[in-house]
């Protein structure tokens, strides 16, 4: 039985360096490859099962476990904050098996794996994003099959997407996508940016990171190199709009950044406040302040803790 | 809060060791051992090994306790383990002929070579509570005595082949590659060897429920359950090194062979055709749905109109594992309030405009009334 125990041990000696076997993240590697090669393409790989639940990460963590390195500095945030608790689950795995530092600063990390946001902080050619993918198929949701989307991409055939879009138009008066917003890729490949909001479209343009996708359950990686031309898309006469606040974050006063919005309180009170954590936290440090002054979050946890 | 104040890590930590303790229950009542529970509860032991997708009682058995018998969970944690294991080739493909029987029954014939063998089975009881059990009563031993092994136990499939009256197994060269959706990603169509493995490791409630709505007439197939067996077999290794095979042991499976009727296509006279089910442990519902999937699946194969969900490869296939199903359907308990946010300002939006449109056809209304 001691075998049995030890074995449920991650940073024992019975798995190797982030978990997965080194074949296995050669095989991870060589779809990352072709992905890179082709943007936009969803290459298929023979996702493994993870220690996690499919669709807590496991594309992402894969992706993340295949390219990280001993010298790696990994930042790991879920919606855009490094606190939440599949964020805090997700950093605990690979602190266990790979002993690598981790940090909340966007500038000095060297891998940052995200979901559902793209950090503020504009990244560099030394970064790479990796982003988990629930659904990598962008056209999932208006063909069920598998074997139709991939010949629908092979021919290039979208016009499904368009008439959706369209019909937004027709219904709405505008395109009625919020988030998982479709893009082009490169002009050759329609693709999912995972559901980030579509606020965060335009940063995939010609970013200087490498951003790689991993969907572990439905077993597809893709990428987008550094300067690759990625375009929402949209109409002539209905161009692609990014998500407006109509007020700034109401901690550390900054505009133009996604905003979560928080009940304060059983009257239906709220504020908006920075998606991204690490950035509010940055300009508050310098000095910034927002229309509360104080995240009232935080009286809360100084009680707390107090108690 | 859940997310977003610090202090998540905590949380987490102290959820864990709530759940460790509502887990051991009443420290006064003996902790459950794995013993106990692959002794006493080999059928949930049978299902998170072919769920979870690797035969072994022990482990399943802690899959099991750490589970709180959870066995979808349980068959997660065999998977979670199993992938980290080397892998050292394939064996040869296990020959249930030569099983060493336990249970055999066929539906097709009142008797037939070989007996029927009705085994360990709840057939046949009454579904009456036992309150013996709950008193810990001990049930009388059953009787024994000496019985020569067959050698082979004919398949009933091959007692029909005689006047050629059903189809045969697909000849196998013996260097074709063996699929495996664990190594290479399910493409679609897939194959038959591919399908079979899908549904040995697919949710068994998921299998019943598809294998049922055929007797019900969505794509039927008229099913006879030509055998059901139940026991031990060998599995061989083929040794490089050595260049021979070696025996690595014995393992318990349930084999279902269902025997279907086929009206005949301009290629092949109408004969019986086969649906094929196989499960380590002790599974037999289990294997019984997954033949009359196996069957429906054919539907392509054998020139059949296709017209319901379970002769739809990529509806059974993509849906059958309940540890992808469970992850993704509880995926939904992680915060999605960056996308809700987005939601939110897009339905504020649209409710915006839909009462300024209202409010402007209300005034013309008004206007016009005024007139």
């Amino acid at each position: 039985m001691t075998n049995l125990i030890e074995a449920q041990d991650i940073s024992g000696e019975h798995y190797n360096f982030a978990y997965l076997d080194e074949q296995t993240k050669r095989m991870i590697r060589r779809a990352i490859l072709k992905g890179i090669a082709i943007p936009g393409y969803q290459v298929p790989f023979a996702a493994r099962e993870m220690p996690m639940p499919y669709g807590w990460g496991t594309g992402g963590v894969q992706v993340t476990a295949a390219v990280i390195g001993k010298d790696d500095c990994l930042k790991m945030i879920d919606q855009g904050s490094d606190d939440t608790t599949n964020a805090v689950a997700l950093r605990n795995f690979f602190v266990e098996t790979t002993g690598v530092g981790t940090t909340t600063k966007t500038k000095d990390a060297s891998i940052i794996q995200t979901r559902h946001r793209i950090p503020e902080e504009t990244l560099t050619k030394d970064q790479v994003l990796v982003y988990q993918v629930p659904i990598p198929e962008p056209l999932r949701f208006l063909e069920p099959r598998e074997t139709e989307t991939r010949k629908m991409h092979a021919l290039e055939e979208y016009g499904l997407m368009h008439v959706k879009l369209y019909e937004d138009i027709a219904k709405f008066g505008h395109i009625a996508t919020a988030y998982a917003y479709p893009v082009m890729v490169q002009g050759r490949y329609v693709m999912d940016p995972s559901p980030t909001p579509k606020f965060d479209n335009p940063k995939m343009d010609q970013m200087e990171a490498l951003q790689l996708f991993g969907a572990g359950r439905e077993k597809r990686i893709y990428a987008i190199p550094p300067h690759t031309n990625v375009v929402s898309l949209d109409f002539e006469d209905h161009p692609f709009e990014v998500t407006k606040f109509e007020q700034p974050c109401a901690i550390c006063g900054a505009e133009n950044v996604y905003l979560d919005e928080v009940i304060l309180d059983n009257d239906g009170n709220r504020m908006f406040v920075c998606s991204d954590s690490d950035f509010c936290e940055d300009r508050r440090a310098a000095g910034h302040v927002g229309l509360l002054g104080t995240n009232p979050l935080d009286a809360d946890k100084t009680t707390e803790e107090a108690e | 809060m859940y997310v977003a104040v610090k202090g998540g890590e905590k949380a987490i930590r102290n959820a864990h060791k709530l759940m460790a303790r509502d887990r051991r229950g009443d420290t006064n009542v003996p902790s459950l051992s794995l013993k106990q529970i692959s002794e006493q509860l080999y059928l949930s032991v049978s299902r998170v090994m072919a769920e979870g997708s690797l035969y072994d009682v022990e482990l399943a058995a802690l899959g099991i306790k750490q589970s709180r018998g959870d066995l979808i969970e349980a068959a997660f944690l065999m998977r979670a383990y199993r992938t980290t294991l080397p892998r050292f080739g394939y064996s040869k493909p296990i020959d249930t002929a030569k099983m060493l029987i336990r249970r055999r029954i066929s539906a097709t014939y009142k008797d037939l070579p070989g007996g029927q063998l009705l085994g360990p089975t709840f057939d046949y009881t009454q579904r009456l509570l036992d309150f013996k059990l709950a008193a810990d009563g001990e049930a009388p031993a059953p009787e024994t005595q000496e019985f020569e092994k067959e050698e082979v136990m004919p398949r009933v499939t091959d007692l029909l082949n005689d006047e050629g009256l059903i189809e045969q197994d697909a000849p196998i060269a013996p260097d074709a590659p063996v699929g495996d959706l664990t190594r290479e990603p399910l493409t679609f169509p897939a194959e038959r060897d591919l399908r079979l493995q899908n549904l040995a490791r697919g949710d068994e409630g998921f299998l019943l429920a598809l294998g049922y709505s055929t007797q019900r007439g969505f794509g039927r197939t008229h099913p006879f359950a030509g055998e059901i067996r139940l026991g031990e077999v060998e599995v061989d290794f083929f040794m490089e090194e050595l260049g021979f095979e070696v025996p690595l042991g014995t393992m318990t499976v349930t084999e279902c062979q269902m025997i279907n009727q086929f009206k005949g296509s301009a290629s092949a006279p109408p004969q019986f055709t086969r649906g094929y089910g196989l499960v380590p442990g002790q599974g037999e519902r289990k294997v019984m749905a997954m033949a009359l999937v196996d069957r429906s699946l054919r539907a392509e194969e054998l020139g059949e109109e296709i017209d319901s969900p379970t002769q739809d490869q990529e509806f059974v296939l993509s849906h059958s594992d309940n540890v992808q199903a469970t992850g993704f359907v509880e995926h939904l308990k992680l915060p999605h309030y960056v996308d809700f946010q987005s939601e939110l300002e897009l339905i504020r939006k649209v409710r915006k405009e839909w009462q300024e449109k209202r409010n402007a056809a209300e005034q013309e209304l008004v206007a016009e009334a005024a007139q």
